[in-house]
Order: C-alpha cells, then sequence, then structure tokens
C-alpha cells in the first residue's frame, strides 16, 4: 500500500498545477477561435481554485520536514490566490490589445508559474525548498515584465530584473551556504533548535536576508524597484507590488521567528533602523512623483516598510497584524492598480496629470481611487485605517513609542502625496482631451467592485482579524 | 405589545434616506407627496398608539405605566455605562407623538402649496423628515443620552430647514446663530449628564425618576462645588440645555431670526415642536427637579415669569408679523416653564405640570395655525411687514377666520383652547404664588392685546394699494388651516387631567370661576385696547410711542440683547480667547508642520541622485548596503 498522506498535504499546489497544466496545454492546442473562451476558462478555473483554497485542511509537514502546511501557510495562500485572481481579472483587458493578443495564454500561464514558486516558498521547510520556490517565483516575473518586449521600456524593465533578482539570489544562496557549512543542516526545525550565534551564522543570516530584503523592496535593497515597476506592464506592476512582495513578507515572517528566532537580538535593531529608512525614503520619493506607477512604487516601498514594523515585535501579535496588513494592503492596492490599467487602456497614460477631473468625467472610478488611496494613507473609516492601527498597536506592545512616533509622523507626510491625486481628480479641471467618459470590461469592474467592497467592508468584520489572530496563536504555542 | 411605535420613528427616517437620495430625480410634486403620504402613515400609527395606550395597554389600576415598547443595546462601556436606543410610551411620550405627527403631517401639507415650484422643493421635504424623525426620536427616548443624540439632531436639521435659502445672507446668518446658540446650551446639557450619570451611574429616566429621585439624590449627597450641591449644578446645566432650545432668556435671541426660513418651517420647528422640548425635558425630569433641586425649579419659574413678560413687550413693539408671532411663542414656552415651576407633585398639586402639558398640546395647534396663517398672508401679499397690509378681510376670508379663532384661543377667550390650559396655568400659580399669578394675568392681557393688535393691522384697517390683488391660498394650504382651526376650537375639550399628570394618576380638573373670568378679563382688556388703537387707521399708536420713547426704542430694539451678546462674543471672546489660541495654532502648530513639510520636500530633492536608473550602481549600492548590515550585526 502507497501512502499518498504525504500529496494529500500538498493538495493546493496540486490543484494549481492542475489548473496550469490544463491552461497549458488549452494554450499549446487552442485555435483562433477556441482562444475567445480562454480568458473565462482561466479566470473560471483558477476562481474554483481560489474558492476550493478556502475548505483546504491541509495541515502537516510532508517528506519529513520538508514541506510545511498548517492553517496559517493555508490562510496565506489563500490570500495570494484572491490577489492573483484579481490581477488576472484586471490584466485581460490589455492582453486583448491586438498587438499581445497571439500570445494571451503565455500571460496566465506564467503568471500561475511563479505563484506555484510562490506557494513553495511559504510552505518550505528547508531552506532548498525555499530557494527552488524563491527562483520559480522570480525567473518568469522577468518575462512577465519584458511581456511587451518590442517597446522600450518593458525590456529595459526585464533586463534590470533579471540582473538584479541574478544578484540577489547570488548572494541568498551565498548566506545559505555559510549557514549550512556552520549547522550542517537546512531544515528549518533542526535550525530553530540549534541555532547558535556567530559570525559564521550571523554572516549568513544577513545575506540570505538581503536576499529577501530586495523582494519586499525594502530600503536600501530597493533601488531596482522603480525602474522594474514603471517600465512593466500594469497588471504585472501590481502582482509584483502585492503578491510577490506579500509572498517574501510571508517567509520573512516564518524564517525570523521560526529559525532564526534565536537570533532576534541581532535582527530585532536591524528591522527597527530598515523599517524606519524604508518609510521614510519611500515617503519622500513618493512626494516627486508625476507619474501614477512611480508614484505608487514609492507609495509600496513605504507600506512595506509598515509592514516590517509589524514583523518586527515578533509576537502572535506581530504575525496577526502583518498578515491583516497585507490582506488590506492587498484590495487597496490592487483597487488602485485596477484603475491605472483601466485608464492606461484608453488613453496609453499613466501620469498624475491624466487623472485631473476624473471625478467629473468617471465619478465611480474616482470614487473606487479615492477609497481605495485614503485606505492606503490609513484613514478611518476605511479598512486601512484599522491595518495601520494594529501595527502600531503590536510595536507599541512592546514598548517602542518613539517607533510609533516616528511611524505616525510619516503616516501625515504620506497623507500630503496621497492627496495629491484626490486634489487632481476632485478639483482640477480635465484636459480637453480626457473630457470623455470611459469605462472597462466586465471583468475589471468586478475585481473594483471586490476591491472596493474590501476596503469598506474588511475594517468593521472583526471576525477576520480575531481569524488570524487564532492562526498565528497556534503557531505561537 | 406595542413595538410597532418603532414605525413612528422610523418612517420619517426612511422618507428622509429615500428623498435624500433619489429625491433629484423626482419630478414635479411627487417628493412632497411621498413625504406626506409618510408623515400621515406616521401620524395614523401615532393616533392608533394613543388610543391603544389610553384605553387599554398603559392603563394600570390607579395610574398610567411607562412601557418601554423596545429596547436595543447600542454601545456598552462598562456594565454600568452603557447606552441603548429605544422607545419609551408613557402619558407625555404618547401626547407629543400625537402633537408632533399632526403638526408635522399638517405643515407637510401646506408646503405642497406654499413651497411649489421653489428651488430645492424635494430637499426641503427631505430635510422635513430628518426633522420629524429627530424629534420623534427625542420625545420617544428611554434614557437621557438617548434624548441629547436626538436632540442634537433636532438641532442641525433645524439649522438646515431655517438655513433653506441658502443663497439669502440673512437666513444663512439665522441658521448659524440658531445653530450655534442652542450648541452653546447643549454644552451645558452635555455637562448636566456627565455630571448627573457619573454619580448615579445611569443614563435611565425611569431609574433616575424612579422614587422620588431617590438614585440622584443619594448618589450625589455632600458633593458640593462653590455652595451649590452637585445635584443643583447637573440639573441647573441641564436646564440650561433646555433653555436654548426653548428659547428662554438670554438664550432666546436665535428664535426671532429663525424666521427666516421658510413659514412652514416656523410652524413646525417654532410652534409646536423643537422650541417645546425643553419644557418636555424638565417634565421628564420633573420628579428629580422637584423633590431633590427645588431650588432650580424655582429658579425656573422666575427665569420663566421673566421671559414670558419680557418677550411679551416685545412682541408689542414689532412690525413684522413672523417676528410677533417668534416672541409671542418665547412668551408662550415660558407661560409653560412658569407653570412647571409652580407645579408640585402628585394629585392636585401637580396642577401645574397637567396645565403646562395641556397648554403645550394646545398651543401647538393654534400656534401653527397662527404661522400657517401668517404663511397665507405673506403668500398674498409677498411682505412680512404689517405695514403693506390692511384689510385684508375681503381678500383672503378662509385665512382670516381661521386667524381670528387662532387669535381668540391665544388670547384666552371660551370656549377656545387656549381658554382651557391657560386658565389651570393661572390656577396652578395661583395656588403656588400669587405675585407669579398677578404677573402671569398682566402677561395673558398683554398677549390679547399683541395678537389682536397683529389681527386688526392685517385684516382689518384700510386696503393698501397692493400691487395686485391678494388672493386667496389654494386648497392645499387652507385644509391645514381649516383642520388646525377646527383643533383650535375642540382641544379645550379634552379632560386632559385624565390622561396626563405629574405622577400618572387621573385627575379630574374642575375650572374655578373667578380666576376663568380673571383671565378673561385680562384678555377682553388686551382685545378692547388693540381694537381702540388699531381698528382704524389714527395717530395714537404713534403718540403713545412718542410719549415713551425711550421704553419703546428699546423694546423695539428687542431691550439690545443682541447687542449684549454681539458685545460678549466679539469683545470678551474672540479678542481675549480666540485670537491668541488662533496665533498659537498659526504660528506655533501649523509652522511647524509647515516646516515638516519644507523639511520633506526639500530632502526628497537631495537624495533624488540615488534613483540614477543605472543597474550597475544599483547593484554597488546593494552590495555596499549588505556589507554594512553584515558589519553592523557583528558590532551592534
Amino acid at each position: 500500500m502507497i501512502d499518498y498522506s504525504n500529496f494529500m498535504i500538498l493538495q493546493q499546489e496540486a490543484g494549481l498545477m492542475l489548473v496550469f497544466l490544463i491552461l497549458l496545454v488549452y494554450d499549446i492546442f487552442g485555435t483562433e477561435a477556441s482562444m475567445r473562451w480562454f480568458r473565462l476558462i482561466a479566470c473560471g478555473l483558477f476562481g474554483i481554485h481560489t474558492i476550493g483554497g478556502f475548505f483546504s485542511g491541509a495541515a502537516g509537514v510532508a517528506f519529513g520536514g520538508m514541506f510545511i502546511s498548517s492553517t496559517m501557510t493555508v490562510f496565506m495562500k489563500n490570500l495570494l490566490n484572491v490577489a492573483t485572481l484579481l490581477v488576472l481579472m484586471q490584466a485581460g483587458e490589455w492582453l486583448r490589445t491586438p498587438k499581445l493578443r497571439i500570445r494571451e495564454g503565455e500571460f496566465y500561464i506564467i503568471t500561475l508559474a511563479t505563484l506555484l514558486g510562490m506557494y513553495l516558498m511559504i510552505s518550505a521547510g528547508n531552506f532548498m525548498l525555499l530557494y527552488i520556490g524563491i527562483e520559480i517565483a522570480s525567473l518568469p516575473v522577468a518575462f512577465l515584465a519584458a511581456y511587451n518586449k518590442y517597446e522600450e521600456h518593458p525590456a529595459e524593465a526585464g533586463a534590470k530584473y533579471i540582473l538584479m533578482t541574478a544578484l540577489s539570489s547570488g548572494i541568498m544562496m551565498f548566506g545559505l551556504s555559510y549557514l549550512y557549512g556552520a549547522m550542517g543542516t537546512m531544515y528549518f526545525d533542526d535550525l530553530g533548535q540549534q541555532l547558535m550565534i556567530d559570525p559564521m551564522t550571523i554572516l549568513g543570516f544577513v545575506f540570505f536576508f538581503a536576499g529577501l530584503a530586495f523582494k519586499i523592496s525594502i530600503v536600501p535593497f530597493h533601488l531596482w524597484t522603480a525602474d522594474v515597476y514603471e517600465g512593466a506592464p500594469t497588471p504585472v506592476t501590481a502582482y509584483l507590488s502585492v503578491v510577490s512582495k506579500g509572498a517574501a513578507c510571508f517567509v520573512l515572517l516564518f524564517t525570523l521567528y521560526h529559525v532564526f528566532g534565536a537570533m532576534e537580538q541581532v535582527w530585532y535593531p536591524m528591522l527597527w533602523g530598515l523599517s524606519v529608512i524604508t518609510i521614510m525614503i519611500g515617503n519622500l520619493f513618493a512626494l516627486r512623483q508625476k507619474d501614477m506607477k512611480r508614484f505608487f512604487t514609492f507609495s509600496s516601498i513605504s507600506q512595506a516598510g509598515y509592514i516590517l514594523l509589524g514583523v518586527m515585535p515578533g509576537t502572535a501579535q506581530g504575525m496577526t497584524a502583518t498578515v491583516y496588513f497585507i490582506l488590506i494592503y492587498l484590495f487597496s492596492n490592487l483597487a488602485v492598480f485596477g484603475v491605472i490599467t483601466a485608464l492606461e487602456n484608453r488613453t496609453q497614460r499613466t501620469d498624475i496629470a491624466a487623472y485631473n477631473g476624473l471625478y467629473k468625467t468617471n465619478p465611480v472610478w474616482a470614487f473606487v481611487m479615492m477609497i481605495a488611496v485614503f485606505s492606503l494613507a490609513g484613514i478611518p473609516p476605511f479598512a486601512g485605517f484599522f491595518s495601520k492601527f494594529f501595527i502600531f498597536a503590536s510595536i507599541a506592545e512592546r514598548g517602542e513609542y518613539l517607533l510609533v512616533f516616528i511611524a505616525l509622523i510619516n503616516t501625515v507626510v504620506s497623507l500630503y502625496y496621497y492627496l495629491l491625486i484626490i486634489k487632481a481628480m476632485f478639483i482640477r479641471e480635465p484636459d480637453e482631451s480626457l473630457r470623455e467618459a470611459w469605462s472597462t470590461d466586465q471583468y475589471n469592474k468586478t475585481s473594483l467592485l471586490i476591491c472596493g467592497i474590501g476596503i469598506l467592508v474588511i475594517g468593521f468584520l472583526s471576525g477576520i482579524y480575531e481569524h488570524i489572530g487564532s492562526l498565528s496563536a497556534g503557531l505561537f504555542t | 405589545m406595542m413595538e410597532y411605535t418603532l414605525l413612528i420613528v422610523v418612517i420619517p427616517l426612511l422618507m428622509f434616506l429615500l428623498l435624500a437620495s433619489c429625491g433629484r430625480g423626482m419630478r414635479g410634486q411627487l417628493a412632497g407627496w411621498l413625504g406626506s403620504l409618510g408623515m400621515s402613515a406616521a401620524a395614523l400609527l401615532s393616533y392608533t398608539a394613543a388610543w391603544h395606550y389610553f384605553t387599554g395597554v398603559g392603563k394600570g389600576e390607579e395610574s398610567y405605566q411607562q412601557i418601554l415598547a423596545c429596547s436595543v443595546e447600542w454601545l456598552r462601556f462598562t456594565d454600568k455605562l452603557h447606552i441603548d436606543l429605544g422607545i419609551l410610551l408613557d402619558p407625555i411620550s404618547v401626547m407629543m407623538l400625537v402633537v408632533i405627527t399632526t403638526v408635522s403631517l399638517m405643515v407637510h401639507i401646506y408646503s405642497l402649496g406654499y413651497m411649489k415650484g421653489e428651488k430645492g422643493f424635494q430637499r426641503y421635504y427631505a430635510f422635513l423628515s430628518l426633522f420629524s424623525f429627530s424629534m420623534l426620536g427625542l420625545v420617544v427616548a428611554p434614557n437621557i443620552f438617548q434624548m441629547y443624540i436626538f436632540w442634537e439632531l433636532v438641532g442641525v436639521s433645524s439649522y438646515l430647514l431655517i438655513g433653506f435659502y441658502y443663497t439669502k445672507p440673512a437666513a444663512v446668518a439665522a441658521s448659524k446663530k440658531a445653530f450655534i446658540v442652542t450648541r452653546f446650551a447643549d454644552l451645558g446639557f452635555l455637562a448636566g449628564i456627565l455630571l448627573l450619570s457619573y454619580y448615579t451611574g445611569t443614563f435611565d429616566f425611569a431609574a433616575l425618576t424612579a422614587g422620588e429621585g431617590a438614585l440622584v439624590a443619594g448618589s450625589m449627597a455632600g458633593v458640593s462645588f462653590m455652595g451649590l450641591s452637585a445635584a443643583s449644578w447637573a440639573m441647573a446645566l441641564i436646564f440650561m440645555g433646555g433653555a436654548g432650545k426653548s428659547a428662554m432668556f438670554p438664550l432666546h435671541i436665535w428664535l426671532p431670526d429663525a424666521m427666516e426660513g421658510p413659514t412652514p418651517v416656523s410652524a413646525l420647528i417654532h410652534a409646536a415642536t423643537m422650541v417645546v422640548a425643553g419644557v418636555y425635558l424638565v417634565a421628564r425630569l420633573f420628579p428629580v427637579y422637584f423633590f431633590v433641586t427645588p431650588g432650580v425649579l424655582q429658579l425656573i419659574a422666575y427665569l420663566g415669569a421673566f421671559t414670558a413678560l419680557f418677550a411679551a413687550v416685545v412682541a408689542i413693539t414689532q412690525t413684522d408679523i413672523k417676528r410677533v408671532l417668534a416672541f409671542s411663542t418665547i412668551s408662550q414656552i415660558a407661560y409653560m416653564m412658569v407653570a412647571l415651576g409652580v407645579s408640585g407633585y402628585s394629585g392636585h398639586e401637580g396642577l401645574g405640570y397637567m396645565a403646562t402639558m395641556f397648554h403645550l398640546f394646545t398651543h401647538a395647534f393654534f400656534k401653527a395655525l397662527l404661522f400657517l396663517g401668517a404663511g397665507s398672508v405673506i403668500h398674498a401679499v409677498h411682505s412680512n411687514e404689517m405695514s403693506c397690509m390692511g384689510g385684508l378681510r375681503h381678500f383672503l376670508p378662509v385665512t382670516h377666520i381661521t386667524f381670528l379663532i387662532a387669535c381668540l384661543a391665544i388670547a384666552g377667550i371660551p370656549p377656545f383652547s387656549g381658554f382651557f390650559s391657560k386658565d389651570e396655568i393661572l390656577a396652578a400659580a395661583f395656588h403656588h404664588d400669587q405675585f407669579l399669578f398677578f404677573l402671569l394675568w398682566v402677561i395673558a392681557g398683554l398677549t390679547a392685546f399683541y395678537m389682536f393688535r397683529l389681527y386688526y393691522r392685517i385684516f382689518r384697517g384700510e386696503e393698501r394699494p397692493y400691487e395686485h390683488t391678494p388672493h386667496e391660498s389654494p386648497v392645499s394650504m387652507l385644509v391645514p388651516l381649516g383642520i388646525l382651526a377646527l383643533l383650535s376650537c375642540v382641544t379645550g375639550f379634552i379632560p386632559f387631567g385624565k390622561f396626563v399628570s405629574s405622577d400618572g394618576s387621573m385627575l379630574v380638573i374642575h375650572p374655578e370661576g373667578m380666576i376663568a373670568l380673571a383671565g378673561v378679563v385680562a384678555a377682553l382688556a388686551g382685545i378692547g385696547c388693540a381694537r381702540f388703537l388699531y381698528r382704524k387707521a389714527n395717530d395714537r399708536p404713534a403718540q403713545i410711542a412718542t410719549r415713551l420713547h425711550g421704553v419703546y426704542t428699546a423694546a423695539y430694539h428687542k431691550f439690545y440683547l443682541d447687542q449684549v451678546w454681539l458685545f460678549i462674543t466679539k469683545k470678551i471672546i474672540f479678542r481675549c480667547i480666540a485670537t491668541p489660541v488662533a496665533w498659537f495654532d498659526k504660528h506655533v502648530i501649523d509652522a511647524s508642520f509647515d516646516g515638516l513639510g519644507r523639511g520633506t520636500v526639500k530632502l526628497a530633492g537631495a537624495i533624488k541622485g540615488l534613483q540614477s536608473g543605472k543597474v550597475q550602481f544599483y547593484a554597488f549600492v546593494f552590495i555596499v548596503s549588505t556589507l554594512l548590515l553584515t558589519l553592523w550585526a557583528f558590532f551592534y
């Protein structure tokens, strides 16, 4: 009798693989006529997979500790699923522009491949598997960034991304080799129990951390972000800024707490300093931007700083606040990018001036943008207020009042630049060329509707926060 | 049992939401009809509730009981401190439901004609519904906090209604004034609530008033501040809120200006509903006032008497017909306050309490009728000034008759309703304090005088050279006039003591012949003077005015109270408190944030070179940063 129980723990991965393979075969053998249905089927299948994820009870350890699944990892994967689904829905219209139409399927397949990598990252119980996951999740992104390769900006973005990601992976691998050399194992459990603080492990940790910081765009490892986010197609930017970043944050939570827990005295001050400069530098650069995509690049860097704040306390409460923050960030940021994509598809413009008077021409999209921006800025009663509140509460719990103060000041600064968008939309007069109302397709509308509901409602559903709280409490006992 | 009373409150709210959200798309008078329909539903429910309550559900062995028709916990701070929302039914709240829905319905119907074709017709009806909702929520409040919530809602919606013609600077100023003055008074109310609930640990009316206010007396015993007991402070502060809404001296200044709003609004807000909120509040907490802080009650009585006299004198000199009515309202409300102040508790001792509620009830109808009648006159001649009117009885027969009925009612001529209720007030005062009785008796004469001055100058006397012939108002305006006139005739015969009394028991009231006679004599004397002076155009009034030059001018300028308030606010508060605070805000707080902003922008400019776009440089920074971090980790 063969024991399949290990594979049952991999049920989410298996489901994703299935979707991936079906779409791959469909894309290869699909005719021009049948490809018309590709989008519907892709979103449908992935939607079923997403919904299925909420019923998945896979929890346990597979392959001798190589692969770990818990209710928390399931929840995190569900979050990534939702975000990816929203991105896929937003991307469809852009993918059907005449030039790209012929390669439509590739986008879905490659995106799902990266998502599989992220699954492995989150569930890894061994640095080897984690590294493989990171590579699976990273390399195809270069392809996505350069999806529109005959244009200058995407090509540049792809090239920069592949160069920088190679560098960061190299450094990370270097660090992991030190860890292995010092401890003789790469299993999380063993490392967590035996880790000693000596120069070799510290070196290993810092190098590993630098690689991960690159993914999350923590200052000073963020320099690639602006160029890649700006150059990449907008849906890809959305994907990078939410899904990739979210997955890396989840990995950071697990590794810091469970592998490097003994090293808290090393990483705690490090995160302290990095979170402060990340929030500040992100804010300072965002102030000057004239282009929406670049603008939200720096906004997302600054948001990453807040995520670090949540990671820092090393408590169940911190973990809860972080996951909750990412959940809300997901809806807010994707709402922003959904509107950006829609406008870009119509006008080919992403500068802030293109949003002048949006309220007059398209009140609904202006409204969506407004609540998303307010949520990012953390204004009550939108969800972003609650997520920031919990982050601040978790660091205040550790007695870091100075840090709370700095973060609050930065929230004020961020409010300034977020309000620039509101000002453009509601106060400025639109240019002649922008006067006509535009719309977007049903998929994007649905995704924006979901995001909008998320922003308006999640903050008030205290059950969600409590649910995450119970999940993370489970990991700390 | 009476859960359906919730609908009385909810229907106007839903109507407000409906009209406010999709009113703009509604064509013609649809919004008005919808609003009237909703209000008639609420009115019918109120009548049913009153019937239900007084004939069955509310009736106990000897007295009426309080019924909590529904209640939900809204906020829970601690086990003791929680805020509930609910509906409390007792004789006075049920009576108020009837009054409010009836007058509101009349105003709704009347406005169909009066506001026809006005810009913002839908908005007007939305605000009317909001106001009705707030007022209904106020009277059914089972706890003082809910009352406070709706109290403020009443303030806001009256602000919106007074400022309805927001393009008119005078209306904007009046709405602001009304809001600020009443809000200032509400500050006292809130402080009183906090003080009271801090010691007693409850917001609940039932708990506060139970057992002769024992809870208040017990929990606040021995606490005093500046020579006054804490209970007196609390109850006086709470009364301050009531004085603001009920336009008691010296907080009455907003009411005359509030006449800038549409006239039907004045009929609703400034006759029957919002201005009696203060009386209602004192009545609600009456056992506490009576048993625990009799001193405050005494204060209320004298302040009321002064206000009543003061306002009556001012009313004599005003020439804007709505302002006459406004001061008349101040005077009459103060009349009710006096009656509360002289009332005892239980049985016939509580005559004053019952008289107050009775007068509140009758006054609501005839004062609303007066306002609506004035609206009809203004509709016909397009002016508020008496000097533009005269001899209108030929042109406006229906308005004339109904207005006359209302004048007779307010003057206290039998068998109109005002006679009965005023008689009870006089009787209550007579048995309590002869001086107050005398004052009230004089005021009754003054009331008759200024009302008939108004009547003669509008409807009698010579016809003016009208630009176009005044015409009677449309049916939608006349029907409410007729109904209210009918009510003004018959409501006096209601055996009111059987329904409302201080302790809920059923009283049988016997009119006292001498007092009734004295009241009628005063009224007739007032009417006679008015007839002598104003029936035909002559120079007697002018002569009297010249002879009483100083007094007349002072009264005409409302005894310069507006100027006194302006001096206090502008010269003292603005200059000595607000200006330094504003300076601090501008130069210290704002400046530090400006500095933060400028510094941030500068810093952002200084570091922009980091984002060079060169990938080699990025890699360089990456590696250097990693190494620096490592070094830091080693040596930290």
